[in-house]
């Protein structure tokens, strides 16, 4: 068998290049813009949560296997594998699970107001259990994990069945309102 | 080492060209319950693992992955995604199982290909980007929308613009390789059209079938040439759905009581993917064929194998892909058509659910739509389609265009 | 079962672009693999790829488009595909290629071309997302983490101080790699805690960059592996676990399917009492938080307690229980897939005495690497022992 090296590996190759040599046409590429357009079927379970958005409610689905009452709705339950049953209207209050303060836009791009955004963890639903949404009427220093929040929803007319039917979730204090 | 693998359990569901009333969860679902109803187990306790074959492009997501768990049973157990086709799946159950980890593991193929609008320009993407896209010629363009914008900042590319032109759909790689087949070849556009015609009749013995059709054969060759010598309906339309299976070990399967089916030798290959250095006689199939046919000794498939089910999602690779696995000398599997060897009656029946050419272009679910019909045939429940005393069967795929890959499964009754 | 044991590992440059194409990236890390494993083409038996998102790429199946580099060309190859988790699990794939018997010699390689994506590989991230519930939010890959990074440091009320101790640490231990891409031996507390806050509670310093590169691996059957070797190391325990899709309905604050992975792994291995069984671990760490959380994940401290093994210095490389001693993700860079070569490669070349300047003091014998994957999810864990 022949000597193994030492040191190994003595070397990596690959050549570096940096993005102004791309910028600066320095080295030969070739360009595709694909055309890539979906369009999902949504299935009866998301159909009848966005159809509740667009009417300014939120729907939970009943699991009595494991007795939790689950949202954002599936047909069927991922821990006992079960069909769901029962459509459920739930509160459209919660309280911030957790949340993140961003300077980043979705394009990686930095911006100078930041986008409060995180989970709600909705009442009426077992512990940790809501959806991704963003948070508004609070400053980056108010916002606390453990905050009770509620929906604001978009006028009626200018609803979708979208989760942006909510425009976000603001703090909340408990009784009217 | 004796530990076998068999199949214990099948499900799908129905092949449709379109499934609006259902998300690709609910489609995964409904054929994974069905398995494991089929056989008899709760995937919660009983499974070991799981495994999906999805490539992103095909479903929408960058990560395919992350969608898979909740809806085949696989919520905090061994679950993975091979990027492949469903024999490919079946292949890795089968070492999974052999290591002696699991004794039990679900497989998953689905194909929802009606929720992605721009098929071609994604199979297109599927080219080399730097020789072999841009000479892809023109094609319509799908009137849903324009560009992505890009900001301005971006580079101009050197190499002209590719929204600025149009481009062709990429099935004219499979007219270059019939023009080809045909050529080299003894066989004919006529023996072409025959299996075109066999695998729409029998279709309609096939319940789940979405495209069967009595024609004849001078509807085929009157057909309209799309990519001469290919006609359109020397070519399979595309459909959703979805097949799950349960693999298990010997013993597994008989403490189940399960007549088992065994999955006896499986093989892939993949030649090389530049397409201008590629053969064109599907030297995949071959060496899938040959690395499968080692393992489930068989010495002379011609005699061995009772049914097959080929890749047939253009009508000449039916052809094709019968000389490559052994079944008939290069050149001549139009004469098998010819004498109707390949019906259902015959001594070699192929393609007896219809084929893709009869249910429908199934992506990568193809496969494990050719392994569904093997093992109903070798369990006798083909009914008007049933071949006799099925013993032995072959499952056969290609990953379709461009892709010079390929995977064999041999299937044996207990 | 057969025995399976490494016998080459191979590893390109890791760099924010790299001239290669993925062809040739797989071909550079395969020929080192071949030439550290004394072994030919012809030797080998079946290839395993490991790519992450098409999307980067820029090519549909790329799995197909790379496999004459992966010196696949007619041979049985599969692309396997987890993820983030990836760079662990086409190794554990090419594992169970091998220990089947189904192959005797199998290649694994992990390639990623994350700069072909214009104009950043964030682009192609947009497409992880739910289409439903969260893409119409327009959300950004950083929020995720930062939401459970936030989480974490919650719930067991730990400071971003001792947070910003692994990036250092790690881009510390990266000096001295090849491969390293981000490597600062000067680089403090202060610079990660003073650097652009991206998504609170993540700031610049506290993220690895996407890169390109490829890593390679080849396995062999025990009962051959001494034509290759006298001193072998062996694949000890695999193990993969996925958690749900809907990761809003889960606490984030602890991985739980990496503690179901590692417990896998550790029952094939022989692991009672990880944090003194296991000598050194690669847990994933492509945000300085998330090698903490794989800590706890993987079994090797308390939850809430990794912090505290970090601030008192029981990570460093000469420390009782060395993280990360390549340099991580947040060293030495982060090509998803290709980060088999700091997670699994590293244990390779550290358990057979091939590391040079990162080498682990005393006489390493069982290490445990894991990737992660997926939108937080997807776990997978690998053990290796020498001898």
């Amino acid at each position: 068998m022949e000597e193994k090296k030492k040191d190994w590996p003595p070397y990596a190759p690959g050549t570096h290049l940096r993005e102004s040599d791309i910028r600066d046409k320095k080295i030969t590429y070739t360009w595709w813009e694909p055309e890539v357009q979906y369009a999902w079927s949504l299935g009866p379970a998301m159909s009848k949560f966005l159809k509740g958005l667009k009417e300014g409610k939120i729907y939970g689905i009943h699991c009595k296997r494991c007795k939790r009452i689950i949202t954002p709705p599936r047909m069927f339950c991922e821990y006992c594998y079960g069909p769901t049953e029962e459509w459920v209207d739930l509160p459209d209050t919660g309280i911030i699970e957790t949340f993140s303060i961003s300077y980043l836009d979705p394009d990686a791009r930095r911006i100078e107001d930041p986008i409060l955004v995180g989970v709600v963890d909705l009442d009426g639903t077992p512990p940790h259990h809501g959806f991704m949404h963003y948070f508004g009427e609070m400053t980056k220093d108010e916002i606390k994990i453990g905050m009770k929040v509620k929906a604001v929803w978009k006028p009626e007319n200018e609803r979708e069945g979208s989760i942006t039917d909510i425009k976000y979730f603001k703090p909340y204090k408990g009784g009217g309102d | 080492m004796s530990r076998k693998v068999c199949v214990i359990g099948i499900g799908h569901t129905d092949f449709n060209s379109i499934t609006p009333g259902m998300e690709w969860k609910e489609i995964m679902y409904e054929a994974c319950q069905k398995a494991y109803v089929d056989a008899g187990v709760n995937p919660r306790k009983d499974i070991g693992s799981f495994i999906t074959c999805a490539e992103d492009y095909w479903e929408g997501f960058s990560i395919f992955d992350e969608f898979v768990p909740d809806q085949v049973g696989a919520l905090l157990r061994p679950c993975c995604t091979v990027c492949g086709d469903g024999l490919y799946g079946l292949g890795n159950a089968y070492m999974q199982i052999m290591t002696g980890y699991f004794d039990m593991v679900a497989v998953e193929a689905h194909s929802k290909i009606s929720d992605l609008l721009t098929y071609g320009d994604i199979m297109l993407h599927a080219f080399d980007p730097r020789f072999e896209r841009p000479v892809s010629g023109p094609v319509e363009r799908p009137k849903y929308g324009g560009s992505p914008e890009y900001p301005s900042e971006s580079p101009k590319p050197l190499v002209g613009r590719s929204s600025e032109k149009e481009r062709v759909h990429p099935y004219f790689l499979a007219g270059l390789e019939m023009q080809h087949y045909l050529k080299t070849t003894a066989n004919t556009e006529e023996q072409c059209a025959k299996v075109v015609v066999k695998n729409k009749k029998n279709a309609f013995f096939n319940p789940y079938a979405d495209y069967e059709l009595n024609v004849s054969i001078d509807d085929v060759m009157m057909s309209e040439y799309l990519f001469k010598p290919m006609k359109k309906l020397d070519i399979s339309p595309n459909v959703d759905g979805a097949v799950c299976f349960v693999l298990a070990d010997d013993k597994t399967a008989k403490s189940l009581g399960i007549e088992p089916i065994y999955l006896s030798g499986f093989g892939w290959s993949s030649e090389t993917p530049w397409i201008s250095t590629r053969g064109m006689d599907a030297l995949y199939a071959k060496n899938a064929a040959k690395m499968a046919y080692k393992m489930a000794n068989i010495k002379e498939p011609k005699r061995e194998i009772d049914v097959l089910e080929v890749d047939d999602r253009f009508s000449f690779k039916e052809l094709q892909h019968i000389e490559a696995l052994g079944f008939a000398r290069p050149g001549e599997a139009g004469k098998l058509v010819d004498e109707g060897v390949l019906e259902i009656g015959g001594s070699l029946p192929t393609n007896t659910s219809g084929g893709s050419l009869g249910v429908g272009n199934c992506i990568e679910a193809t496969g494990m739509q050719k392994a569904l019909e093997i093992i109903t045939q070798l369990r006798g429940h083909a009914a008007k389609r049933q071949v006799k005393d099925a013993e032995t069967g072959l499952a056969q795929s290609w990953r379709g265009i461009p892709s010079g890959s390929g995977a064999v499964a041999i299937f044996k009754r207990g | 079962m057969k025995e399976v044991a490494v016998i080459g590992a191979g590893m390109t440059l890791f760099r924010r672009h790299l001239k290669e194409t993925g062809k040739e990236l797989s071909f550079l890390a395969t020929k080192m693999a071949m030439e550290d494993a004394g072994i030919q083409k012809d030797d080998i038996d079946m290839v395993v790829m490991g790519s992450a998102p098409d999307a980067f790429d820029g090519i549909h199946m790329k799995g197909e488009n790379l496999l004459d580099g992966a010196a696949a060309t007619n041979k049985p190859y599969v692309r396997v595909f987890n993820g983030g988790g990836t760079g662990v699990f086409a190794p554990i794939a090419g594992w169970w290629h091998v220990a089947s018997g189904v192959a005797d010699v199998c290649l694994v390689v992990c390639e990623e071309k994350m700069g072909n994506c214009y104009p950043h590989p964030q682009t192609a991230f947009r497409h992880i997302w739910d289409p439903i519930l969260d893409r119409p939010l327009n959300p950004n890959l950083v929020w995720l983490f930062a939401m459970e990074m936030n989480r974490y440091m919650t719930v067991h009320n730990i400071k971003k101080e001792d947070i910003a101790l692994v990036s250092v640490k790690n881009k510390r231990n990266a000096v001295g790699h090849p491969s390293a891409q981000l490597a600062d031996p000067n680089i403090t507390v202060e610079d990660v805690l003073n650097s652009e806050v991206m998504a609170w509670p993540v700031q610049r310093l506290d993220i690895s960059p996407p890169s390109d590169g490829a890593a390679a691996l080849i396995f062999c059957n025990k009962d051959v592996v001494h034509k290759f070797t006298d001193d072998p190391i062996y694949v000890a325990g695999t193990g993969w676990s996925i958690d749900s899709t809907m990761w809003t309905n889960r606490d984030l604050y602890f991985p739980r399917y990496v503690a179901q992975a590692a417990k896998m792994a550790y029952k094939k291995a022989g692991i009672l009492n990880p944090p003194k069984d296991i000598d050194f671990a690669e847990p994933y760490d492509p945000f300085d938080y998330k090698e903490l959380h794989h800590m706890e994940g993987l079994l090797l401290c308390k939850k809430g307690e990794a912090p505290i093994l970090t601030r008192e210095g029981v990570t460093q490389r000469d420390g009782d229980l060395p993280i990360c001693p390549s340099g991580g993700l947040l060293g030495v860079g982060n090509p998803i897939a290709a980060t088999m070569g700091q997670k699994v490669c590293e244990l390779y070349w550290q358990l057979a005495g091939k590391a040079g300047k990162r080498q682990i003091p005393g006489d390493p014998r069982v290490g445990v690497g894991q990737a992660w994957g997926d939108i937080m999810q997807m776990a997978t864990v690998m053990v290796l022992r020498r001898g």
